[in-house]
């Protein structure tokens, strides 16, 4: 697994619950203090641990905890980044939706090794779609889950979500786009954030 | 299939399609501007003369309509004159039935400044325009960038610290200053100390660097570091403190003529001499001991000291020797 991928958690795990938290996990895992650095690469098997570890540490079923994974990385101000490659998407929360079919093949562009989901947005009716998501460990739904609800916010829409499962360890979220322009949203401008 | 069929384009289809197009009249003068483009110059451009709106730096300048159309085709490089520092890249196309020509522009390599300057957005470009991905990429590169200067910054605050903690003198593989100081204080701290302490100093080492260079010299270092390592029992330990000089210690070792033995053995194994690229490296040492025994309280500074004592009488008395620390070689025989 990415290293990109294991640092989420463990920024995730310290900037919501705290170091002694985060040290906690890592010993509860069985894991070298310090935690992940997020240029290297490391073997899947220790993200699921982590996740593990954290659901037992926290009492959050692992659900729960993904999906409050998917929020934080999209909304709290250590992610901004993120957020913001995110906003590239679209100028409306629709056109976002409909660009997540390019997630994948943007953030491989950027990053070639990244390990991202296969991932496919299906525009159901009206106002109905539906996210299928396939990857290694599961629970990639859940994390979507809660990143969706954080863009629905960032974008300032009403909507709707479930999660679903699949056939085949498919994970899927369905989501009902109520009102694009529900509130102002956060701000976006294209220009701007290069360091 | 009808070939080069004339088809007729709403203006607002035209502004969708090439937000940054410009179309300019028989005339000369400006017809149409493109959302876009309006948006880079923040001013309405209609009715102005082409070419004081736009500077065409390549392939060659034209200044007028015919001059331009000639070069149909061909990739411009123009900037706005309201706007020189955003060079962008261009088309030209003449229109049929002599009403003028179309120019279409993109940003080229000025689309984040226009982006940054101009307050653009997602609107501002053609779904069909990969600006925004090349935006994307750019922020995504420099936050991975980002990344990897962390990473390397906590490697590289790494290797210091672990250079710090090393104990081992990266040349000759010796202990260095730092185990040689941990091994000697553990020494003392015993109930009843019994080791011996030798310092040892190469003579002639500058004259070998100076003359045959510092290759020779490490050839030098690594040879003498050989022969103290042989020359020495499992349990004991040398050191490199210094450029040529090394520190020993002896344990369970109470014998005075034994560290003399040892130290006559060791200064004529190190006057042998070795070879470096064919040529003789002739080397020589003195050296200075003293026994943990002599003192009641032995501690590493007073030992260090006292060592340092009987190696200068040593050299004194020209070099190529080794000497027992005792009280008489005090004060007189001391340098300055």
């Amino acid at each position: 697994m990415h290293g990109l991928v294991n640092r989420a958690l463990q920024g995730f795990l310290i900037d919501t619950y705290g170091e002694v938290t985060w040290d906690e996990v890592l010993s509860q895992a069985a894991l070298p203090a310090g935690g992940f650095e997020s240029m290297l690469h490391y073997e899947d098997r220790l993200t699921g641990e982590v996740i593990l570890a954290a659901s037992a540490v926290l009492h959050k079923d692992r659900c729960t905890l993904l999906e409050d994974l998917g929020t934080y990385l999209l909304s709290h101000p250590n992610q901004e980044g993120l957020r913001r490659l995110m906003r590239f998407g679209g100028d409306t929360f629709f056109d976002f939706l409909q660009s997540l079919d390019d997630l994948s093949g943007r953030a491989r562009l950027a990053l070639p090794d990244l390990d991202m989901p296969d991932l496919t947005i299906q525009h159901d009716s009206h106002n109905r779609f539906v996210l299928s998501v396939r990857w290694g460990l599961p629970g990639a739904g859940s994390v979507f889950l809660g990143a969706l609800r954080a863009m629905a916010d960032d974008y300032g829409a009403l909507a709707f979500f479930e999660a679903e499962e699949g056939e085949d360890g498919e994970e899927r979220v369905v989501i009902d786009l109520v009102d694009q322009s529900f509130a102002s949203g956060r701000s976006f401008t294209l220009g701007g954030r290069v360091a | 299939m009808i070939q080069d069929r004339v088809i007729g384009l709403s203006g607002t289809a035209l502004d969708q399609l090439m937000p940054m197009h410009l179309w300019v009249g028989p005339s000369g003068l400006i017809n149409r501007v493109g959302p876009t483009l309006t948006r880079i110059a923040a001013r309405d451009l209609r009715g102005q003369p082409l070419f004081d709106v736009i500077d065409l730096h390549r392939p060659r300048s034209a200044r007028t309509l015919e001059a331009l159309l000639s070069l149909q085709g061909a990739r411009l490089t123009l900037c706005l004159r309201c706007r020189p520092d955003l060079q962008f890249r261009g088309i030209v196309v003449g229109l049929p039935a002599g009403v003028g020509g179309l120019i279409q522009m993109s940003l080229g390599l000025s689309f984040a400044k226009a982006v940054d300057d101009c307050g653009l957005t997602l609107k501002d470009f053609s779904p069909c325009d990969q600006t925004v991905d090349l935006l994307y990429l750019r922020e995504a590169n420099a936050a991975i960038a980002r990344e990897s200067r962390k990473l390397t910054e906590r490697l590289q605050r790494a290797r210091q610290a672990a250079e710090q903690q090393a104990l081992t003198d990266t040349l000759t593989g010796l202990a260095n200053r730092r185990a040689m100081d941990a091994a000697l204080l553990a020494l003392t701290e015993v109930p009843v100390p019994r080791f011996g302490l030798m310092h040892l100093d190469l003579d002639f080492f500058k004259e070998v660097n100076d003359s045959l260079g510092h290759a020779a010299g490490d050839h030098v270092l690594t040879h003498v570091a050989d022969i103290l390592r042989s020359e020495i029992r499992s349990g004991d330990i040398v050191a490199r403190v210094g450029g040529d000089e090394f520190v020993l210690l002896f344990r369970d070792c109470d014998d005075p003529d034994l560290l003399e033995a040892i130290g006559a053995r060791l200064i004529s194994r190190l006057e042998e001499p070795t070879i470096f690229d064919g040529q003789p490296c002739r080397i020589s040492a003195s050296a200075g001991s003293v026994l943990a025994s002599r003192y009641d309280h032995p501690t590493p500074d007073r030992m260090l000291n006292d060592a340092d004592v009987a190696l200068y009488a040593s050299k004194n008395r020209g070099r190529a020797q080794h000497t027992l620390y005792s009280e008489d070689l005090l004060a007189p025989l001391r340098p300055n």
